[in-house]
């Protein structure tokens, strides 16, 4: 495959380079053998090898530096004219193939996914495989981008690969216009490559995911894939073969509407760790109990219906098309009548849930006019009516794209993340409160960067270094902003893994080990500030003891007598 | 039957044969050994060379590899007789003809190589 361009150039340049040398062949033989004629007028020896060849070489490519070394006879210039239009054409020949072979589909499309393998293989960092690049995979890499996580593209639409081409990513980032459901095209993107760290299958053909999910998981399944779902059975069946996350942005919604409505603040918690990071706080949801509507009774409502109804919330479902949505209500609440019907004047919310951003904007339009203070939740099916919804402004709104978009990044770039929300499920609402009050007081307004900290040689060096040779390190030493030790760090510590026990929100005066993994939300800034205090000697030691040092063997030598 | 195999086999074949054509004789001796058949021995050679482009397998590539030999040697072999004979004045001495003979001799090495490739995918050939 690497040098099959190549190859593809020698075989189709054959009969042209083989006619070149015939024609060249002929004319130089025939030149050595035509007499010439001297000064004098008298019949001299035709031109030799050497001469011939040098008179064909710059005849034949038209440069013509006229009759070298003598004035040649008539009988040579009968014979040059010959070769003058049969070398022509022979190299007219030439150029016209090799032009075509440049412009032709195939060769071209060789050339494309020879550069992109070569591209993949020429990346340095861990990289992962985004197949399908529409909304939620452009949303992924701009994300990717930002942390400055590499990333391979594969997109079958090739027009969308071009304008991933156009937009200016920070890294160099390589994209493919290829059907991501063939093996092929994965091995072509570098899944058996050992800096290979994961796949997301987020197309918008779940039969698609499906594929690449079982690919990965036959080709290479020591990396983990990421999947997006909508239905149950495709669910199922990327369970069944041990597909690590699967992501159905119904049912987490689902999910969180019911979590917002039963524990409000866990909700809140888990909202700001999970969104996209360093971006604006969204607004806190408090939906309300009792009795909601429910328009649009497809995979979306299903899923609705069944967290909510565990929530204990009564739900009317209005939905035509649906054959077990309540039927005593006609229409498909977009009139008042039909919403009227539903009994709005009782409920307390309503969600807009068809597959139908317009349909959707008219329920929730239509409901807040009827009842102003309906807490409304709206679905919104492309990121391109997002104007629409903003300018609406419901209660709540649910983007499919960005809720797969936000929780494969924050499971791929911090994988202790999704440990550190399952045992929020025994914290009360009070303790949540003060968290997110205390990570909005470190991060301001905008979400914080979580990350996580194995103490290793690789990735803290000198923290490890230091913990190894007895130096006890309590995590309020530790995090001490780097440039200033008396300021603390912008960021607050959610968990310690040692081996397989587990410290929440650990106090200041806990006493790390060496091995431990931490995880860690706070500003963007202070992430680059703790990695540079726990890799490098000189900041560890400045911002554990305040000594500012160079660490230079000279001054090291200077200072070891004067405190002995 | 098939003419490209018939093509491909003739030109390796002649470019062999000529090259031999030009080599046999006393090696110190011009007129023995002529300049037209080196030259039908390069041209012969090149053909065949390019003949062998494109072939992706294993006995394609060592065929490719041995015919780009002999053509390195029947150039160095012509480019020696141009220097003597145009450049130098020294015409075809006993050294000089004695040197382009021995190029050609490399060359009628690289070519009979090409032949028992040649033969040996013959025997090898299942169809």
């Amino acid at each position: 495959m690497v040098n099959s361009a190549f190859f593809l150039v020698l075989r189709r340049m054959r009969a042209p380079i083989i006619a070149l040398i015939v024609i060249y062949a002929v004319a130089v033989v025939g030149l050595t053998l035509v007499p010439g004629v001297d000064a004098e007028g008298r019949m001299a020896p035709p031109l030799s090898f050497f001469h011939a060849f040098y008179f064909i070489s710059y005849t034949a490519t038209t440069i013509g530096f006229g009759e070298i070394p003598n004035a040649f006879s008539d009988a040579q210039r009968l014979w040059v004219i010959v070769c003058i239009y049969l070398t022509v054409i022979g190299w007219s020949y030439s150029v016209v193939t090799l032009i075509a072979l440049l412009q032709d589909k195939g060769f071209q499309n060789t050339l494309t996914v020879n550069r992109f393998m070569r591209r993949v293989r020429r990346l340095k960092e861990p990289f992962y495989i985004i197949c399908g690049c529409g909304e939620t995979g452009g949303l992924i890499a701009h994300n990717f981008d930002r942390i400055g996580q590499a990333f391979v593209v594969l997109e079958k639409e090739e027009l969308r690969v071009q304008e991933l081409d156009l937009e200016d990513f920070k890294t160099d980032t390589p994209a493919l216009a290829a059907d991501a459901s063939l093996p092929e095209n994965l091995l072509i993107a570098g899944l058996k490559q050992a800096r290979c760290r994961g796949v997301l299958a987020v197309t918008n053909d779940e039969q698609v995911n499906l594929a690449i999910a079982i690919a990965v998981r036959l080709l290479n399944p020591a990396i983990p894939v990421i999947a997006r779902a909508r239905t149950p059975a495709v669910t199922a069946n990327m369970a069944s073969f041990g597909t690590d996350h699967i992501i159905n942005p119904y049912a987490r919604f689902a999910e969180h509407l019911a979590l917002a409505i039963s524990a409000p603040e866990r909700f809140r918690l888990i909202e700001l760790l999970t969104s996209l990071p360093a971006s604006p706080i969204p607004e806190p949801h408090r939906p309300p109990g009792g009795r909601w509507i429910l328009c649009g009774y497809g995979r979306f409502g299903h899923q609705l219906a069944d967290k909510l109804g565990q929530a204990g919330i009564q739900l009317s479902i209005i939905d035509p098309g649906a054959p077990d949505a309540d039927h005593r209500i006609s229409g498909d609440g977009t009139e008042a009548r039909t919403l009227i019907e539903a009994g709005i004047a009782e409920a307390s919310g309503i969600i807009a849930g068809t597959d139908n951003d317009v349909n959707n904007l008219s329920i929730a339009v239509t409901a807040s006019e009827l009842k102003p203070d309906l807490f409304v939740v709206t679905r919104q099916n492309h990121a391109a009516n997002s104007a629409l919804f903003h300018a609406f402004r419901g209660d709540f709104s649910m983007v499919p794209s960005h809720i797969v978009a936000q929780e494969s990044i924050a499971i791929l770039t911090t994988p202790m993340l999704a440990r550190f929300l399952d045992r929020l499920d025994d914290c009360d609402e009070t303790w949540c409160a003060a968290l997110v009050a205390r990570l909005q007081a470190i991060c301001g307004q905008l979400t914080p960067t979580v990350w996580g900290v194995h103490l290793n040689i690789s990735e803290a060096l000198a923290a490890h270094h230091a913990l190894m040779h007895d130096h006890t390190i309590t995590l309020g030493e530790l995090l001490r902003d780097g440039t200033d030790r008396e300021q603390p760090l912008a960021a607050c510590v959610l968990l310690i893994e040692r081996d397989d026990r587990f410290f929440v929100l650990p106090a200041p005066d806990f006493a790390l080990v060496a091995g431990d993994r931490l995880l860690i939300a706070g500003r963007h800034s202070a992430r680059r500030n703790l990695e540079l205090t726990l890799q490098n000697m000189n900041e560890l030691d400045y911002v554990l003891s305040g000594h500012d040092r160079t660490g230079a063997w000279i001054w090291e030598r200077l200072r070891r007598p004067r405190q002995a | 039957m098939n003419l490209e195999k018939v093509i491909f086999g003739f030109f390796i074949v002649l470019a062999a044969t000529l090259n031999f054509g030009f080599f046999i004789g006393d090696i110190e001796r011009p007129e023995l050994h002529h300049v037209y058949e080196l030259a039908a021995a390069l041209v012969v050679s090149l053909i065949a060379t390019v003949l062998k482009f494109g072939d992706r397998t294993q006995i394609g590539a060592i065929h490719l590899s041995t015919s780009l030999v002999a053509d390195l040697q029947l150039i160095a072999a012509a480019i020696t007789w141009a220097i003597a004979v145009h450049v130098t004045g020294e015409g075809m001495t006993a050294t000089v003809t004695s040197s382009v003979v021995s190029l050609s001799g490399g060359a009628l090495f690289a070519n009979v190589v090409s032949v028992i490739i040649l033969i040996v995918e013959t025997v090898m050939l299942r169809r």
